[in-house]
């Protein structure tokens, strides 16, 4: 048991940084902290990528002189799936940015309760 | 090879140009694309239906035709056009019928990005529809996060703002969950592909080699979806989602967002999984039990809920209920009644929003039920619409409502265990259902308390009379003439 946790290592330690991120964007309050925890949590799902994608003493896979035997080389999808991953986490967080930014403009705090609270009284008034 | 299996294709690219496009027309000519668009993609998919009804053959789609472990899929079986059809309608529909609120709540500057966002969601469900590779599903599901929270904070308002925010962060909790799942199957499989995934999956299990890693992505995948689509624990972001949104917005939202998560979620079932594996690893009794608590949570909110908006919301989040109590029961009879209820709850969830929000316009904008008495005497169309999606959400017979009722009690009969409880919690939903319905039939139709405004003419909100009648005429005709859509949905499951 102890044996293969350390064979993964790096495959934990990404699960514990998703578990860290998710709880963040969960359960955390401030929106700006939230914002973090989606990346630490996208982060960790890349960081799960590379590792499976890496083997130890492989090229890249471009075809050059010397290798010629596809067992030289890693397997590239991992890696394009990771500047996929990586360009939707960009934009997503750009999307919550812009959101945070106008909640912020408009309730001068970042505290999503807070904002709940001044929400609901600016209806109330409005009624 | 017919012509018409490139249809999905072309649609999915024609929708993202026109996306792009929309960015730089003016408002009135991007509303004018939508809806051809909308209106083009559910013709073409009927086209590519009718072709594979013929031929009663699933087609593969290879992109660039490469072949299977390296090329991109698309898969076209009986299903995948069927509800491309009915999903692009219903958006075409939702787009129509709510122009009156739209000119409203967007400024007319920015007017045209509405439609750019609309253009972006349907691409997103048509690709969840058909795709056949479970990493560009996952592409497409953030399109579609993005682009649906981008339908909802273009209304400028401080309580919209905040749902938008909810919203997202639920659906990325959603996503980063559902990503972690592809990323451990594709790391135990070797394969993104959903015919070679699955093959591999069933071969990894059978030999007892995996299990746990695979039991671990079922898990992360299902919940995954399950947050995005809002069942039962996670369902707290929908009443401020589609109770301050346009009323568009909420329609699209409730009725086509979310039902496109969950259609992939059962391809997934279907192609990835395998329904042998799923339903051995014991994920589908706790979609079962979640089921059913969503729907006596939902209906019981929405009871107790004094805003017209908020109530169709948390009704929402009964029916979606219903769907993974389906899911839950069975693989066969269990996802015929939940694919059933899903076309149900598409075509009966925006006219009940857009009829709410012509109601509420008559009392002077107010959404309370107090301020609704008698309303539908100022605009009968509105109160007729209601009264009929009101009447489909109860399931009465003659409605698409009462077949799905209908289909979920046979599914229960064939299930041992579960019979008794889904029997017992279709009754008892089906009580609370009509309470808080019939509450807001009579309300809309009591005697007017002030002067009664003037009678809201037909003419005057033509666009919005063609949607309410399509809608209505949909869910009767599908309810009165049932057997040939079950028997095209039961072929379409063997397909699958």
């Amino acid at each position: 048991m102890l044996q293969s946790l350390w064979n993964n290592r790096i495959q934990c330690a990404a699960v514990i940084l998703f578990a860290i991120g998710f709880s963040t964007l969960l359960l955390n309050r401030n929106l700006i902290k939230k914002i973090i925890g989606l990346n630490i949590m996208d982060t960790a799902v890349f960081l799960f990528l590379t590792s499976i994608g890496y083997i130890r003493g492989r090229l890249a896979p471009i075809v050059s002189e010397g290798a010629a035997t596809y067992s030289a080389y890693v397997n590239p999808i991992p890696a394009g799936l990771v500047l996929t991953g990586i360009v939707v986490s960009v934009s997503v967080t750009a999307v919550m940015l812009a959101l945070t930014i106008r909640l912020y403009q408009r309730y001068h705090t970042l505290n999503l309760d807070e904002i709940y609270m001044q929400a609901l009284r600016e209806q109330e008034e409005h009624e | 090879m017919n012509f018409s299996v490139n249809f999905p294709l072309f649609s999915v690219v024609l929708c993202l140009m026109s996306a792009v496009i929309s960015c730089v027309l003016p408002g009135r000519a991007a509303r004018r694309l939508s809806l051809v668009l909308s209106l083009a993609v559910s013709i073409t998919s009927g086209m590519l239906f009718a072709h594979i009804l013929r031929t009663d053959q699933a087609v593969t789609y290879l992109m660039g035709h490469y072949p299977h472990p390296w090329g991109n899929e698309l898969r076209i079986s009986l299903l995948e056009p069927l509800f491309a059809m009915a999903f692009s309608a219903v958006l075409f529909l939702c787009l129509l019928g709510g122009r009156k609120h739209l000119a409203e709540d967007l400024e007319p500057a920015k007017s045209n990005l509405y439609y750019v966002m609309a253009d972006l969601v349907l691409s997103a469900l048509l690709v969840l529809v058909y795709t056949n590779d479970i990493f560009t599903g996952y592409v497409f599901i953030e399109i579609c996060t993005l682009s649906s929270c981008g339908l909802l904070m273009i209304r400028q308002w401080g309580r919209t703002t905040l749902a938008s925010v909810r919203y997202l962060i639920f659906s990325l909790l959603g996503s980063g969950l559902f990503l972690l799942g592809v990323v451990l199957l594709y790391n135990v499989t070797g394969h993104l592909l959903m015919p070679d995934l699955r093959l591999s999956v069933s071969e990894l299990w059978a030999n007892g080699r995996y299990t746990l890693p695979i039991t671990a992505a079922i898990c992360l995948i299902t919940v995954g979806i399950a947050v995005k689509s809002g069942l039962f624990p996670f369902h707290f972001w929908m009443p401020d989602t589609y109770g301050y949104a346009t009323p568009s917005s909420s329609g699209i939202l409730s009725g086509l967002i979310s039902k496109g998560y969950i259609f992939f979620l059962i391809k997934i079932i279907f192609d990835v999984f395998g329904t042998n594996v799923f339903y051995e690893s014991g994920v589908h009794n706790v979609l079962f039990a979640f089921g059913a608590m969503g729907i006596v949570v939902g209906s019981v909110s929405a009871m107790r809920e004094n805003d017209i908006f908020r109530m169709i919301a948390y009704s929402s989040a009964a029916q979606i209920g219903y769907i993974y109590l389906g899911i839950g029961i069975s693989p066969e009879a269990g996802i015929l009644a939940a694919l059933f209820h899903i076309l149900t709850h598409a075509v009966t969830k925006p006219p009940l929003f857009l009829a709410a929000a012509r109601l509420c316009d008559v009392a002077g904008g107010k959404k309370r039920f107090a301020d609704l008495q008698g309303a539908a005497w100022s605009n009968h169309l509105a109160g007729a619409a209601f009264t009929a999606g009101a009447f489909s959400m109860i399931g009465l017979p003659l409605t698409m409502g009462f077949i799905s009722k209908y289909l979920f009690a046979l599914s229960a009969f064939r299930a041992n265990i579960k019979m008794v409880p889904t029997l017992i919690i279709l009754a008892l939903s089906t009580v609370l259902n009509t309470l808080y319905f019939a509450r807001t039939v009579l309300r809309i139709y009591g005697h007017p308390s002030g002067t009664p405004a003037g009678v809201m003419p037909v003419r005057k909100q033509r666009s919005y009379a063609a949607a309410a009648i399509l809608f209505a005429v949909f869910n009767f005709a599908a309810g009165v003439a049932a057997s040939p859509l079950i028997d095209i949905l039961e072929r379409g499951l063997a397909m699958f």
